[in-house]
């Protein structure tokens, strides 16, 4: 077991493109480190200059404690597990595993032995003779996931090892992941970019954004407080609504279009300073009509989810959404919402930065 | 295209490589650069000095009405061997494609003539239009043909065009076949629904879609036609009667066999490749366009 | 098809099919009944569309002895001639071929592109348009009769290179990295990898490749001057004398026959990959 640890690490390709920028940070040992963002946003490139197989521009990557810049992807002692599984398509599912173990030497015993236990362990153990082809999807992912559990290495890597699967699959094979890194107590470091997946596997999330670390942490940290509003944007499901607005003169209270809200912590920022005022859909409280420092809402359509409905409108002229419990909302007109003042962010519009 | 995954060794792709680029500098390279540079020699009767002329070897050539005999024989049994195999192919193509249930076992019954070789369907071809003993000829008598392509040039030339045709067909039905097979079966739905009838469907939707698969095959035939039929000629006519089945390929042959002339048969080899390469490149477009699609 | 079909429409397909299957097939029908027939009959023009009683003479004395008067050699030397050519092309073609597809592809190094336009090249050039300093190079290198001088000309060309090339392009890259990340370094990855998956291309490619190299003619022609190496498809020509009277025409047809056979052979049992080689060398 070993932690991984990031210093200044970099990434310019021929043509100056710079896909990564000064990253640094450390995964603990065996703890679950994610790494989220937007395509685009050098979080694979990220993953693959752990694995070796990008080469590093700046910094210096470890696992271990040990420096690995230079060192082969082989002899890292990591295993992968890819986006589109990369089996070999011409070997059976127990040569699949066993490969990397032959190409090590692993004594033949031992190498059965381990194979047979990570197929128990991962429900595979009928199709050991099969060809990747015979197999589902679900099951060409479990082999994946077995050729990384048999090396023993000292940290799996992931590149969005689910996103060729169908929803149902995904839930169930992401349960089975965590409960997997968990009893085998790996550090992993896991690309991804379904926020669902990045908010429920991860131990230490980390958002990215055009090349640089947006904000470190545990995945309720950086729901509960976004540093910026890329990440208020980005974390979160329906996605947290922003208002455009100015700090009032009053201490404590921001002015959307010239009404006072009261907010819990008056921010250290100069009256009139343009700012936007964050709230997630679910903070947003139903209240009877004209009650004091309510938002009105006009409903422009209602999306049933059964439990709850997502409804969509605007405040004043910015888009917004709030969910609320089925059957509260009429399906057209205006209503009026309550904020939570200890549930507001505030980011600048200049820097993007919380305030 | 590239890969983005590779190997870092510096020395093994020499390695991998040194096989081919070798066998390709000795028996390509060499050879050709040695014919570019003898059609600008002239040897004297004896072999024994050489002198450097300039263009004067292909002056000679296009100044030889010979040549352009030549010439005119190959463009007439080029484009006589590609419209006839072309046709023809087509013709069982279309038909095949009809029937979608037989077209697998017709094909299986087409495609093997590929295989035979060009100077082996020459023989074949002999033997059923010798003069005196072939079967067609004797056929052919009672209809007032007096059928000898030993002395007569245009039947010389009819005998190995149907041998070289024959063998081609082949090949162009399977490739038109397959053109056909992938022109979507909803169009042709749609063109029926405009009221179009199945021969003016053929015409008007079918054949433009088919457009590049003949255009491929043209160029495929010509080279054919141009390279790959001189067993066929050599074993039908060897380029007789009086040269009129003689090609550009074939007159490189014989007149190097003869000897004497190194410098103008280099200079006919040269204008080969200026062909050759030009044909490629045609088609080389043609295929760009068709990995781009 | 879109139409109703009537009986008669139905029926054209068939038996304009079946008329081309009855042409392309009636020449080889012609050499078989010709091969079982004696010269005599042949000769005189009077020679039937029905087998003859001659069959089993003919082609044992084609095969062992060889003609009496034209041929020199028996066809069962020219068989196994012609066969070690075409199996020593086709493999020494794809073996070459396999190996710079994988250097181009899967290394970087200083004049990859200038090597890979080196080959690309040679695909314009056709053994036929330089055939006279082919032979002097060939001769000079004191390769004539003899089976390198008979290969190694025709070996190296770009088809199949580009070929796998292009079918290296289709692998995903994450395969390499996973061979890596599994300690396979170049060797290995070759070998259990990028061999075991190329296998029906290569089979596809030796099909076609291996009617190449039976059916070569020009360049064995010039470089063959000693009987015992001459391939079956050159013997067959010189059996032909210009004087109709002294042609042995059932041995030729015999001959033909069994030149024929093998690569026929070889399309028709292997006709998915045939026309899968056929169709691949052309993109």
């Amino acid at each position: 077991m070993a932690a991984v640890t990031l210093e200044g690490v970099s990434k310019i390709y021929h043509g100056g493109v710079q896909a990564v920028r000064n990253v640094s940070f450390d995964v603990p040992d065996g703890s679950f480190c994610v790494l989220v963002g937007p395509s685009g946003c050098g979080k694979s490139t990220l993953l693959r200059m752990i694995a070796g197989l990008e080469t590093i521009s700046a910094g210096t990557v470890g696992i271990g404690g040990r420096v690995v810049n230079d060192v082969e992807p082989a002899d890292r002692d990591i295993a992968m597990v890819f986006q589109n599984y990369a089996l070999y398509p011409h070997m059976s599912v127990y040569d699949n595993m066993a490969y990397g173990l032959r190409n090590r030497r692993t004594p033949k015993p031992e190498i059965d032995e381990r194979v047979r236990e990570a197929a128990r362990i991962l429900a595979i153990e009928p199709y050991l003779d099969r060809k990747p082809r015979a197999l589902s999807g679900g099951q060409r992912q479990r082999v994946a996931m077995g050729r990384a559990i048999v090396r023993k290495p000292q940290v799996f890597l992931f590149d969005e090892p689910l996103s060729n699967l169908d929803a149902k699959l995904r839930v169930q094979m992401r349960v089975e992941i965590k409960r997997l890194q968990r009893s085998l107590g790996v550090t992993s470091v896991y690309v991804t970019h379904d926020q669902i997946e990045a908010m429920t596997l991860s131990d230490v999330l980390v958002v990215m954004n055009a090349g640089q670390v947006e904000q470190i942490g545990t995945p309720i940290e950086l729901y509960r407080r976004p540093q910026t509003r890329f990440v208020a944007g980005f974390l979160g499901s329906p996605a947290m609504n922003f208002l455009p607005g100015r700090i009032g003169r009053e201490p404590g209270t921001i002015m959307l279009d010239e009404r006072p809200i009261r907010i819990a912590t008056p921010p250290a920022a100069a009256p009139d300073t343009q700012v936007e005022l964050g709230i997630r859909p679910e903070d947003l409280r139903l209240v009877p009509r004209g009650q004091a420092g309510a938002l009105a809402m006009h409903i422009e359509f209602v999306e049933e989810l059964g439990a709850t409905q997502l409804v969509h409108g605007r405040i004043a002229a910015a888009p917004a959404t709030v969910q609320v419990p089925t059957g509260a909302i009429p399906p057209e007109g205006t209503i009026e919402l309550a904020v939570d003042p200890a549930a507001t962010h505030l980011f600048d519009v200049a820097s993007g930065r919380r305030l | 295209m590239e890969k983005r995954a590779v190997f870092g060794n510096r020395v093994l792709p020499y390695g991998l490589l040194a096989p081919q680029i070798a066998v390709t500098l000795i028996f390509f390279y060499w050879p050709a650069a040695q014919a570019v540079q003898h059609s600008f020699l002239v040897q004297d009767a004896f072999g024994l000095s050489t002198e450097f002329v300039w263009f004067e070897n292909y002056k000679q050539l296009f100044s030889d009405p010979s040549y352009y005999r030549t010439l005119a024989t190959t463009v007439i049994f080029s484009t006589a061997v590609t419209a006839v195999s072309l046709s023809v192919a087509l013709l069982l193509a279309a038909m095949a494609d009809r029937e979608i249930k037989g077209a697998t076992g017709y094909r299986t019954l087409l495609i093997w003539p590929y295989a035979v070789a060009p100077a082996v369907a020459g023989v074949l071809w002999i033997f059923m239009l010798d003069p005196s003993l072939g079967m067609i000829s004797r056929a052919m008598r009672p209809l007032g043909i007096d059928w000898n392509p030993r002395l007569n040039g245009n039947h010389a030339m009819t005998q190995v065009v149907l041998a070289s045709a024959w063998k081609q067909i082949s090949y162009n039905f399977l490739f038109f076949l397959a053109g056909l097979q992938a022109i979507p079966k909803s169009v042709i739905e749609a063109a029926a629904i405009d009221g179009a009838r199945r021969w003016r469907r053929f015409w008007t939707i079918i054949l433009p879609l088919l457009s590049p698969t003949t255009f491929f095959l043209v160029i495929v035939n010509i080279v054919y036609a141009f390279f790959d039929t001189f067993g066929t000629i050599d074993t039908m006519t060897g380029g007789g009667p009086a040269k009129a089945t003689e090609t550009l390929v074939y007159k490189v042959y014989a007149d190097g066999r003869l000897g004497g002339d190194l410098g103008g048969s280099a200079a006919q080899s040269v204008i080969l490749m200026f062909i050759v390469i030009s044909l490629t490149a045609v088609q080389f477009r043609f295929v760009e366009r068709k990995v781009t699609y | 098809m879109v139409e109703r079909q009537t009986a008669f429409s139905r029926i054209i397909p068939h038996a304009v099919l079946l008329t081309g299957v009855a042409i392309v097939a009636f020449p080889v029908y012609l050499a078989v009944i010709g091969s079982t027939h004696e010269t005599a009959v042949i000769a005189n023009g009077q020679m039937p569309l029905t087998p003859g009683r001659e069959a089993f003479d003919t082609y044992y004395r084609t095969i062992f002895t060889g003609g009496s008067r034209t041929t020199r050699e028996p066809v069962g030397t020219m068989l196994l001639n012609s066969f070690t050519m075409a199996m020593l092309i086709a493999l020494g073609k794809i073996a070459i071929s396999i190996l710079s597809a994988y250097a181009v592809v899967y290394f970087r190094f200083p004049f990859r592109r200038a090597a890979f336009w080196m080959i690309f090249v040679t695909l314009m050039l056709p053994v036929e348009v330089r055939i006279y300093p082919t032979y002097k190079v060939a001769a000079d290198l004191g390769l004539l009769d003899s089976m390198a001088g008979l290969t190694l000309p025709l070996i190296a060309s770009a088809t199949a290179t580009l070929l796998f090339r292009q079918f290296f392009m289709t692998i995903p890259d994450e395969l390499v990295e996973a061979s890596k990340i599994d300690g396979a370094g170049p060797f290995r990855f070759f070998f259990d990898t990028l061999l075991p998956l190329s296998r029906t291309n290569m089979a596809a490619l030796f099909v076609i490749l291996f009617i190449y190299g039976w059916n070569q003619y020009l360049w064995p022609l010039l470089i063959t001057t000693r009987d015992d190496m001459q391939t079956i498809v050159i013997g067959i020509k010189k059996m032909i004398v210009t004087s109709d009277a002294l042609t042995e025409w059932q041995v030729v047809m015999a001959t033909a026959v069994l030149a024929m056979l093998p690569p026929v052979a070889v399309v028709v049992l292997m006709q998915k990959l045939f026309v899968r080689g056929l169709v691949e060398t052309e993109k």
